[in-house]
């Protein structure tokens, strides 16, 4: 009798108590890159189907606010901008990458709780969750994105678009890597506190003043720069009012401060998820 | 051992019990942490007997592949539990799983669907959560609607479907999944006949293909049909392995031993809308020609959900066959609105049952199913016939019951010959 041939590649999984810190596998949630899709464009669906005002949103959102913005900080108060911008500009670009933040911040910190129903049925790396939530928000910032574009045509003149514009999209990255980080480490304490998603409108409200979105960076005096750039939106917001206004460069401090900031939100963010996921399903 | 699909060696699973929710809020970890800084260090505290419960102890078994493994065992014995440490839904304590193969877990039907969004839209949401590729679902749409009979309705939201297109077309998705291992968990509990029907033949087929398939199920019909092999579990450990009559009895003789009125409610299949507490009978032994009662406390959910739900009680006999079905609605036996509890009281009159024993199995329903309880409680009828003249076991032993009957002989008088 012959020997039953063993088939060329058959995956092998082994199942069995994990210990210790790790970073979740990289090829693991590549190989499920198309559910992130689905899930992404699933919430993005959701998210414009439910309202009337659905795509209007993105728009009206970035513009009242600016409105609001220029009569209030840019004109009663007189906050002048660097680089001779005008105000509303100045404010809506830098309410761009704030605002797909926001946004991002606010869905994945709930997206676990949100999909309890999936965690305790299914497998699937559970990084994906919050990663197709922040990937929704790009919808709104595309939208938001096309409306700056028009503003920047009105006000053109104003402003001088340097090579330091293809560093755009890099921004945008940060943007949502910071997002991620951030949100990563909410959605992983709101599981544990459940109460953290009510101190989000005050985090999120807090964190819009400590960000240069209504006003420049260089407000802040000189000594302070350091700390001031521990708040990574600080480098977001600053980097992508510059590559594409070409508004002065932030200080190199400023940078350093926010970009440090991100990678160590994201590293520890990345493990503290992979801690609690052995015990997600059991906790939810 | 190229032909083993599964391997599952000295598997454990415990769970701390604190007596506390899992979740605390913020305000009282940052109390706690201001009151007493270095608490955080402290070791936690050492497990004991108590506040240790393990779900799954010393599990092994193999599943060679093209296997239908049947995992019986009564409520809270731990299946549930395993079946997620198989799916990676939850780690192990202790132990391992070797898989040789992709994994395809069906824990839940309609997993993952989205009230809103259209037929359409939720078949390739869901096949995306259960690991199925674009490519791979758009070539099967149309058998999977087929499959569930909702052409017309394939592109309205979800939330506009009767609740069994809803199921029909959950597990149509999840019935063509192509993995290597299928692992079922109990979800024909809430179909109705015709659908269980279908699941069973779809189940049928795929064991016929070679696939290996671990099934969870109370139907010990559907056991009998699809198994192979079985695997009883009680309370966590490995009661019984091997063949599926044998494993099947050894599960009714669990049964038998201890009152079900500790089954966890939360762990049956059913909205928990409502739910069947202390089912008993009236007494452990009936006469045949008595009244078999059988008593059970209804009780709401925690949910405080209001809706009209009716009792369905089956009888079955010792092979898991069915031999009635009794439904409440037929004298108004309806479990109204409202947040308060029901004492049933069940009677079953005729037929009257033969010697031997029953299993009972009920189901509360309403516009969805609410709870479902397979042979929850058992009761026996003893051997004392309801005739008036005895009766060897031949005169009766054919039928599933006895009945209520009567012969009249009369003589034909003899022609008188010319």
């Amino acid at each position: 009798m012959e020997a039953s041939t063993e088939p060329a590649t058959r995956t092998h999984v082994r199942i069995s108590p994990r210990s210790g810190w790790l970073l979740p596998s990289f090829r693991e949630i590549w190989q499920y890159r198309e559910l992130v899709a689905f899930m992404a464009l699933r919430d993005i669906r959701l998210r414009y189907k439910q309202t009337a005002l659905g795509v209007a949103w993105a728009v009206i959102q970035p513009l009242m606010t600016m409105v609001v913005f220029s009569i209030f900080l840019g004109r009663l108060a007189g906050i002048k901008t660097d680089g001779g911008i005008p105000y509303p500009l100045f404010c809506l670009v830098g309410l761009l990458p704030w605002q797909l933040f926001a946004y991002s911040l606010n869905q994945a910190s709930l997206s676990m709780v949100a999909e309890q129903n999936l965690i305790t049925k299914v497998y699937f790396p559970r990084l994906i969750i919050p990663l197709a939530a922040i990937l929704a928000g790009l919808a709104d910032f595309t939208i938001a994105f096309a409306l700056t574009l028009v503003f920047m045509l009105v006000f053109a003149g104003n402003f001088t678009v340097t090579w330091a514009v293809v560093l755009v999209p890099v921004f945008v990255m940060l943007a949502v890597v910071t997002a991620f980080s951030v949100g990563l480490w909410l959605a992983s304490l709101n599981i544990k506190y459940r109460d953290i998603r009510y101190t989000l409108p005050f985090l999120t409200q807090i964190w819009m003043f400590i960000s240069p979105v209504g006003y420049p960076s260089s407000l802040v005096p000189a000594e302070w720069q350091f700390v001031y750039g521990l708040n990574p939106l600080v480098g977001v917001v600053e980097g992508f009012r510059w590559s594409l206004l070409g508004a002065p460069a932030p200080s190199a401090v400023l940078m350093l401060a926010s970009l440090g900031m991100v990678a160590v939100l994201l590293v520890t963010g990345l493990m503290y998820f992979r801690k609690l996921e052995r015990t997600f399903a059991d906790v939810i | 051992m190229s032909d083993v699909a599964l391997r599952v060696e000295n598997l454990g699973k415990k769970y701390r019990l604190t007596g506390r929710p899992p979740h605390h809020s913020l305000r009282e970890a940052l109390v706690g942490l201001a009151k007493a800084p270095l608490a955080m260090f402290a070791r936690a505290k050492p497990e004991t007997e108590e506040n240790t419960f393990w779900a799954l102890k010393g599990i092994d078994f193999e599943v060679r592949r093209g296997e239908v493994l049947g995992l019986i065992g009564r409520n809270g014995a731990g299946k549930s539990t395993l079946l997620k440490v198989l799916s990676r839904i939850t780690e192990p304590t202790e132990g391992s799983a070797d898989l040789y193969g992709r994994i395809g877990s069906l824990l839940e039907v309609g997993t993952g669907f989205k009230p809103e969004l259209s037929g359409r839209e939720n078949i390739f949401l869901n096949g995306a959560i259960l690991g199925m590729g674009r490519k791979e679902i758009e070539r099967k749409f149309d058998e999977i609607v087929a499959f569930a009979e909702v052409e017309r309705f394939i592109d309205a939201p979800v939330k506009h479907y009767s609740s069994g297109m809803y199921t029909r077309l959950a597990f149509a998705v999840a019935a063509h999944l192509e993995s290597e291992i299928l692992i079922v968990d109990e979800v024909l509990a809430v179909g109705d006949a015709v659908f269980q029907k279908k699941c069973l033949g779809r189940m049928s087929e795929v064991a016929g293909s070679g696939r290996t398939i671990i099934f969870v199920s109370h139907q010990m019909g559907s056991i009998s049909r699809l198994c192979s092999r079985v695997i009883c579990l009680h309370q966590g450990r490995m009661d019984f392995s091997g063949g599926t009559a044998e494993g099947i009895s050894r599960y009714y003789a669990r049964i038998g031993e201890t009152p079900a009125t500790g089954t966890k409610a939360i762990r049956r299949a059913g909205t928990g809308d409502y739910r069947a507490v202390d089912v008993r009978p009236e007494k452990p032994m009936f006469s045949t020609f008595e009244p078999k009662i059988i008593l059970m406390r209804v009780e709401p959910g925690s949910d405080q959900k209001t809706g009209r739900c009716w009792i369905w009680v089956t009888i079955s006999d010792e092979q898991g066959n069915p031999i009635c079905q009794c439904d409440s609605r037929i004298n108004d036996g309806i479990v109204n609105t409202g947040p308060q509890s029901y004492e049933v009281r069940f009677e079953l009159r005729t037929p009257w049952l033969k010697p031997g024993d029953y299993y009972v199995s009920l189901q509360i329903r309403g516009f969805a199913v609410a709870d479902v309880c397979e042979n929850v409680c058992s009761f026996r009828v003893l051997p004392i016939l309801p005739y008036e003249m005895a009766l060897p076991e031949e005169g009766f032993e054919q039928g599933q019951t006895l009945a209520d009957f009567a012969f009249q002989v009369g003589e034909v008088a003899a022609q008188t010959v010319e």
